[in-house]
């Protein structure tokens, strides 16, 4: 596989991503940062801290795992879950900025909206992503991106975090066998590896 | 089709599976929404030979909690009251479309009959004196929860173990989950295949209590005893009954539990019943939790992720 984003550049992107938040959000004011698992989560965090350093502002943060929403769980054997941890002050009112590493049929995104209608009522939903590699297959857009990266239904993006994976890096390889995303799905029945290895948990959805 | 119809089909990974999805599905309880969509379409059958509060509604709760459509079929007032056997409530289950089957019966084995009858995955929800895994594993999680850890744990099961199905299903999980159990009863009270259960065994409960992290108190199952076992019931309080003093003798941080329904006064006193070191309700908070991950792991994905093949 070969690197399309390196450590620094996942650093400045992130970083970019925050101040753009800052922007849209006039401040962070009521900003609510919820990561999905399993990469979202420590991206969120990176965001968090970013935000704070910049307006000396602590923003909360947690995770939302979406697990039980996916559209996809009759394709495998019932997988593990994510964990799920919602900031204190919940989600009503908030603007939420749901935080992934991949956007890619934007499945995902729409599991996510699910979710959050059934902890509350957000004022606004924002979508950040590390990368957006296109091909989705639903009507949802990110509102911060960090690189647009256009790919090959046949190719797979694997995002590795220091957190996760040891180190930082966005690796685009060749063909995992399937082609579409809906094929993604069932190519990785089972558990997600924990360590990226399985090819393309992440961008699978 | 996998099933669960003893903790011994569960491996520690498994088991650890279970407790951990069992986890992030406790939050579901907290919430205003105390729902998922996951098991939408699906249908479960609560199949009840004999009398149970506690575990059917635990059970139908999680089910409704995760979507699934929920059937209750008690054997009072149905077919079975007519005279219908197993086999036939289970082939008329069958045409139904269920899913899911939850089985209580007062037959040892009845579950794993059941199992090759019907297509759908079969919890075993207590079959006579045999097995009752999910009672187990909410036990294991909140002992988990409690402890901090399982491994090591030294846990004491007291009472009628020859008529428990929790006192074995929760000697094998718990020996799975690296946990050290000893059981204490009278000797009548002991089942004679003991020996090959990994556990050790007491007959002193004054002697174990010190030394045990989880003690666990065991119903007298008066309505499964048609021999004496013991000479009077206030003799066998007397020295297997966990009182005051007795609770006194407990480390400072052991925990109390007991699957219910209690009888107070008989194995337990009021005071020991009431104290904050009992997780009788706690106990049953986790058990729609823990139910609720079983169903998930059995019903949700394309085929079940846990249990006997």
């Amino acid at each position: 596989m070969r690197a399309v984003l390196e450590g620094p550049e996942i650093g400045r992107a992130l970083t970019r991503i925050a101040h753009e938040v800052l922007e849209r959000t006039k401040g962070a004011e009521d900003v609510t940062l919820l990561g999905i698992p399993s990469r979202g989560a420590p991206l969120a965090r990176r965001l968090a801290e970013r935000i704070e350093q910049v307006e000396s502002r602590t923003v909360p943060c947690g995770a939302l795992d979406i697990t039980m929403y996916r559209d996809d769980l009759h394709l495998a054997p019932a997988r593990a879950l994510g964990r799920t941890d919602i900031p204190a002050e919940g989600i009503d009112g908030r603007v939420v900025v749901l935080v992934d590493d991949v956007l890619f049929s934007g499945r995902t995104v729409r599991a996510a909206l699910d979710a959050l209608n059934d902890l509350g009522r957000p004022r606004a939903v924002q979508l950040a992503v590390l990368v957006d590699r296109g091909h989705r297959e639903l009507p949802i857009r990110a509102d911060y991106v960090g690189k647009n990266l256009p790919t090959s239904l046949r190719e797979t993006v694997r995002v590795q975090l220091e957190e996760t994976d040891g180190r930082d890096a966005v690796l685009l390889g060749p063909a995992g066998g399937q082609a579409a995303p809906a094929e993604a799905l069932r190519r990785s029945a089972g558990n997600p590896g924990p360590g990226g290895e399985s090819t393309g948990s992440e961008e699978e959805n | 089709m996998r099933h669960l119809l003893s903790t011994a089909d569960l491996g520690h990974d498994e088991a650890v599976l279970i407790l951990d999805t069992a986890r992030e599905l406790a939050q579901i309880g907290e919430r205003s929404v105390k729902k998922l969509p996951t098991l939408r379409g699906r249908t479960v059958v609560n199949l009840f030979y004999e009398d149970s509060t506690r575990t059917r509604t635990s059970f139908e709760l999680a089910a409704k909690r995760l979507s699934a459509d929920v059937i209750n079929f008690s054997a009072k007032g149905s077919s079975v009251a007519k005279g219908e056997s197993l086999k036939d409530t289970a082939l008329t289950l069958q045409a139904m479309g269920a899913d899911g089957v939850v089985v209580r019966h007062g037959a040892s084995g009845a579950a794993h009959r059941l199992a090759n009858w019907v297509d759908g995955s079969v919890v075993n929800a207590g079959d006579g004196t045999h097995e009752h895994p999910t009672q187990a594993l909410l036990d294991a999680y909140t002992m988990r929860e409690r402890m901090g850890r399982l491994a090591g744990l030294r846990v004491a099961i007291v009472g009628d173990v020859l008529h428990s199905r929790v006192a074995r299903s929760n000697v094998l999980l718990l020996h799975t989950l690296g946990a050290e159990v000893t059981l204490v009863a009278p000797p009548t009270l002991v089942p004679v295949s003991v020996g090959t259960w990994p556990c050790q065994v007491s007959y002193d409960l004054d002697e174990v209590l010190p030394k045990s992290d989880v003690v666990m108190m065991l119903r007298v199952q008066a309505e499964r005893m048609n021999e004496a076992f013991f000479p009077t019931a206030r003799e066998y309080s007397r020295r297997y009954g966990l009182d005051r003093d007795r609770f006194a003798l407990m480390g400072e941080d052991a925990v109390v539990m007991h699957p219910g329904p209690m009888v107070r006064g008989m194995e337990i006193s009021a005071e020991v019943a009431d104290s904050p070191r009992a997780t009788v309700t706690r106990q049953v908070a986790n058990g729609v939790s823990v139910r609720m991950a079983v169903l998930y792991l059995l019903l949700g994905g394309s085929e079940p992720a846990i249990g006997q093949r």
